[in-house]
């Protein structure tokens, strides 16, 4: 009683001295909440700052290569060099010459051949090497067309691509620079007369590799990606969610499965260029399984991806509310039927959002798949995930390595693909999360 | 003029003073009521530690039981024991036979989910399932086949809704989700979703702790009306809901039970010191 | 007593209610000396004072009773508390019982204070309300001690009050008899010996409680009466 008495008095009436004292503590403490603040405001604004100096280079460098600058050719296609004997043979009309076909056509749209053998050189290389696959394609699908004369649009070489984006300036002195002053006329002259436009690059997402940028595409890539994703999809969540549950919620908990947490955890910090070299030896070396197949990097992204998806749903397992496991016990639900009725539909939300991190993880992965030898120049299109392929992370990554100016602006091209991907897969998870997610 | 008390049986007990003839027929239980669940030397054990030190009680039937005890004293984890949910937790072990009807319900032939059919439990925290208020009720009879057909299921999600007195308030959004109830209206759909597998007992682990005084009143109601069909065992931390609700109260003290009897004995004449003690507010 | 409430104010407020009833028990052990002695004196002014003072019991009553029930409302009391606060309003109220009782005795003074009193008669009053006296004394010790074995000498005792009563009513019966101007007289010192005998009930009720209170059960035992006046009948032979 005494005690309590001389505290409330203590409390009610302090001293000048103390309230002072209480003040002055009282604006330090309120200055220390609002430097706090600042600094979390300070390092968002940080962060942001970079995102933003990210997404702009990137989309600045990158944006032309979704254009793509094309001449608009009337092709004769002559049936004296397509298809001499008249029979139609497509493995012979594969073989004609259509990058003659091609220059004649150019020859005509700026004023007959050169003379000077430099000069016809000059006007070659005004259009791109792939062109006469342009040419061969439209006449493999429409064979009719054979006889006649027909405006096609064929890619221009990446140089003059690449000067009519401002990427080779046109002031610097001639001899140094690669499109040479008579190849700036010729352009000029097309340009003027509209047959010369710089028009949506849907190449970029059919070609496959090329030497040339122009007709180099992520096509292989996109094929290889899928695949890919398809194969991480149906292994690594159907095991990955097993797993996790059987780990959870029937283990006995005793030194082996703690070993086997330990492991997971540890597993999901595990470099990825280990799982290349785990895949290497393992699917490629040992099981025979072919070099840079989608199927192997499949299995290596499957297994890298594993312990991600492992953690996430054992994580989404044990954040539902026990009240909902003992409410269905108590109605005498057995174990299996309690987490498949009950625990499983409300950590569903969960586990997706953590199954498609795990996925992006795999998306964006390049280093195992350089392991195995994905890295490869594939020019045909994989049809099954047994036939080599490449990825996009890695498409990317070749790319940066190449040479021609093309290829800078294609690189930034294919970042923002993936930089795509990844957003729309990511937007996936918070949908599924937003749907699924319920209240108890 | 007054309103009528939400609980009933109250407004007899009070004119009992006018009615002295009547008040002895209407308050007086029937002095012997046979013995429901038997529990002999029941100790249960979490890993190294134990929690209940040999319980000797016996539970009439058709009655309320209620445990009381401070925190942690072991009357949750006795009322687990009846219907077997401290199997779920690995590291606990029961000893001692807790018999009802007789019958061991630790015996290895007796299958557990049988068991909590027959044994409805109600949680602390009123936990439907998020589901529709008709699947949470239905839920109990499908998974252990009860009905055989869409109308008989209809009629008993009916008659436990009816018998729990949620029916008038939900008939109407049976298909909106149990979780948008309030609190007590979502505790007496678990008191529904419990009578729903037409158990025996009722074991009630602190079912009014999060609920206000007026949705309390309405499930203590029920439950002196479900207490004609059905053995009730609750726990409850108030001392006064104990005293309205309960025919028979057990005193649990760290892990034994101190003192057993009568509800009204125990609250006005406890004989142990420790009961006394405790339901006066004197614990140290 | 037992360990100590958690709440303190709880405890304080029983302890409260104690001290209550130790008071008003003074006060009217007090009140009924005084009754008594201003009966013996023939004294007025005493009486008027008692008549007076039996205010200050009703008072107490109504303070304690309302104690009683806001602790009730506001504590929910269980077991010995439940117990100690019935016990409580229930003893008040025989306590304010007596009180009145004892303002009846000095109601009557005012009467008969003119009239000379036979002294044998009196002294058979006065050893009968010193007998009601130290009863009411030792079961309010009784209570404030928490002793049953004290409340039980007081519930037992009562049966020597009802003999002493027995024995003045017959005797009074004879004084009226006698002379049938005593009757006046004689009648009111009966009353007054009835509001003794009756004070001696109202201290058994009190021993009765202190027992529920202590034990909380009942006095197990078939209570010894002694007042056998109704059954009285005076003849002339005897």
């Amino acid at each position: 009683m005494e005690v309590q008495e001389e505290m409330s008095k203590d409390l009610s009436t302090h001293s000048a001295a103390v309230k002072r004292r209480m003040s002055q503590r009282l604006k330090k403490r309120q200055a220390a909440e609002k430097r706090f603040q600042f600094y979390g405001l300070a390092a968002i604004f940080i962060g942001m700052m970079f995102l933003v100096i990210l997404f702009t280079t990137i989309i600045g460098k990158g944006w032309p290569a979704f254009l793509q600058t094309s001449v608009l050719v009337n092709v004769n296609l002559d049936p004296e060099i397509i298809d001499p004997t008249g029979e139609r043979n497509v493995d012979k009309m594969m073989q004609a010459n259509y990058t003659k076909i091609a220059r004649q056509g150019l020859y005509a749209e700026l004023g007959g051949k050169p003379k000077n053998r430099r000069d016809r050189k000059l006007m070659h290389n005004l259009l791109s090497r792939g062109v006469d696959v342009q040419i061969r394609d439209a006449v493999i699908a429409d064979p009719s067309l054979i006889g006649k004369t027909v405006p096609i649009w064929l890619y221009a070489h990446g140089n003059v691509d690449a000067l009519l984006k401002g990427a080779i300036d046109r002031n610097t002195d001639n001899s140094s620079r690669l499109v040479k002053d008579k190849q700036i006329a010729w352009m000029d002259k097309l340009v003027a007369e509209d047959k010369m436009v710089k028009r949506f690059n849907w190449g970029l997402f059919t070609h496959p590799a090329s030497s040339q940028p122009e007709t180099a595409g992520l096509g292989v890539a996109l094929i290889g990606t899928f695949f890919m994703v398809i194969i991480v999809l149906l292994l690594a969540i159907p095991i990955g969610v097993a797993a996790a549950v059987y780990l959870e919620e029937f283990a006995p908990k005793n030194r082996i499965t703690d070993v086997i947490e330990v492991n997971i955890n540890n597993l999901a910090a595990v470099p990825s260029i280990v799982f290349g070299l785990l895949g290497l030896a393992v699917f490629i070396n040992f099981m025979g399984l072919p070099r840079s197949g989608s199927i192997v990097g499949g299995l290596v992204l499957a297994l890298m991806t594993l312990p991600t998806i492992i953690i996430a749903t054992r994580a989404a397992l044990r954040a539902v509310s026990p009240s909902i496991r003992e409410g269905a016990y108590g109605v005498g639900a057995s174990k299996m039927q309690t987490i498949f009725h009950h625990v499983l539909p409300l950590a569903f939300p969960g586990i997706m959002t953590g199954t498609i991190i795990g996925i992006v993880q795999a998306v964006g992965e390049t280093a195992p798949l350089l392991m195995i030898g994905m890295v490869a120049f594939v020019q045909d299109f994989p049809t099954t995930p047994m036939e080599p392929a490449t990825a996009l992370p890695v498409q990317i990554y070749m790319w940066a390595t190449s040479a021609e100016r093309g290829f800078v602006e294609r690189t930034a091209g294919a970042t923002m693909v993936l930089l795509a991907g990844l957003f729309i897969l990511n937007a996936a998870a918070v949908y599924l999360r937003r749907k699924y997610e319920r209240k108890w | 003029m007054v309103a009528t008390h939400v609980v009933e049986s109250k407004a007899p007990m009070l004119e009992q003073t006018n009615d002295l003839a009547e008040a002895e027929t209407t308050n007086v239980e029937p002095a012997e009521k046979s013995t429901k669940i038997t529990s002999e030397d029941v100790c249960v054990y979490y890993g190294e530690k134990q929690a209940l030190f040999g319980i000797d009680l016996e539970i009439p039937e058709n009655s309320v039981t209620s445990l009381i005890g401070p925190s942690g004293c072991g009357k949750s984890t006795y009322l687990r024991c009846i219907n077997r949910m401290n199997d779920v937790i690995d590291i606990c072990r029961v000893t001692g036979t807790i018999k009802i009807d007789g019958k061991d319900i630790y015996d290895p032939s007796l299958d557990v989910v049988e068991l909590r059919a027959r044994i409805g439990m109600v949680f602390q925290k009123p936990n439907p399932f998020p589901k529709s208020i008709y699947d949470n009720i239905a839920y109990g009879p499908r998974i252990h086949g009860l009905t055989s057909n869409k109308a008989e299921l209809d009629e008993l999600v009916e008659n436990s809704l009816i018998k729990a007195g949620l029916w008038n308030e939900v008939k109407d959004r049976l298909s909106g989700p149990g979780t948008g109830l309030s609190g007590g209206q979502q505790q007496r759909l678990c008191i529904a979703r419990a009578i729903a597998t037409k158990p025996e007992v009722i074991l009630m682990d602190e079912p009014c702790s999060a609920l206000d005084p007026i949705a309390t009143a309405t499930i203590e109601e029920l439950i002196d009306e479900l207490r004609s069909n059905y053995t009730i065992v609750i726990v409850t931390h108030s001392m006064q809901q104990a005293a309205r609700v309960s025919q028979r109260t057990a005193f649990f003290h760290l892990g034994k039970i101190i003192e057993e009897g009568e509800t009204t004995q125990i609250f006005t004449n406890p004989q142990n010191e420790k009961t006394q003690d405790y339901i006066t507010g004197r614990f140290g | 007593m037992t360990t100590e409430h958690i709440v303190s104010s709880y405890e304080d407020e029983l302890a409260s209610l104690d001290s209550k009833i130790a008071q008003m028990g003074g006060l009217t052990e007090t009140l009924i000396a005084q009754a008594f002695d201003a009966l013996c004196k023939g004294d007025v002014a005493s009486a008027n004072n008692v008549i007076l003072d039996d205010a200050k019991i009703d008072e107490f009553e109504l303070e304690i009773e309302e104690q009683a029930v806001t602790m009730i409302a506001r504590r929910q009391p269980m077991a010995l508390d439940l117990r100690q606060i019935m016990v409580a309003i229930k003893i008040t109220s025989d306590l304010e019982r007596i009180g009145d009782l004892g303002k009846n005795i000095a109601k009557r003074v005012l009467s008969i204070h003119t009239e000379i009193q036979p002294n044998q008669l009196m002294h058979g009053m006065k050893s009968m309300q010193d007998l009601a006296l130290s009863q009411l004394k030792d079961v309010l010790d009784a209570y404030a001690e928490r002793n049953t074995e004290k409340a039980l000498a007081v519930w037992r005792g009562d049966e020597e009050i009802d003999a002493i009563y027995n024995s003045l009513f017959r005797e009074l019966l004879t004084y009226m008899m006698e002379d049938p101007r005593n009757i006046g007289l004689c009648t009111h010192l009966l009353f007054c010996a009835k509001n003794l005998e009756r004070i001696g009930d109202h201290t058994t009720n009190i021993a009765e409680n202190v027992h529920y209170l202590v034990l909380g059960t009942n006095i197990n035992e078939a209570r010894p009466k002694g007042d056998n006046t109704s059954r009285m009948l005076i003849n002339q032979d005897d």
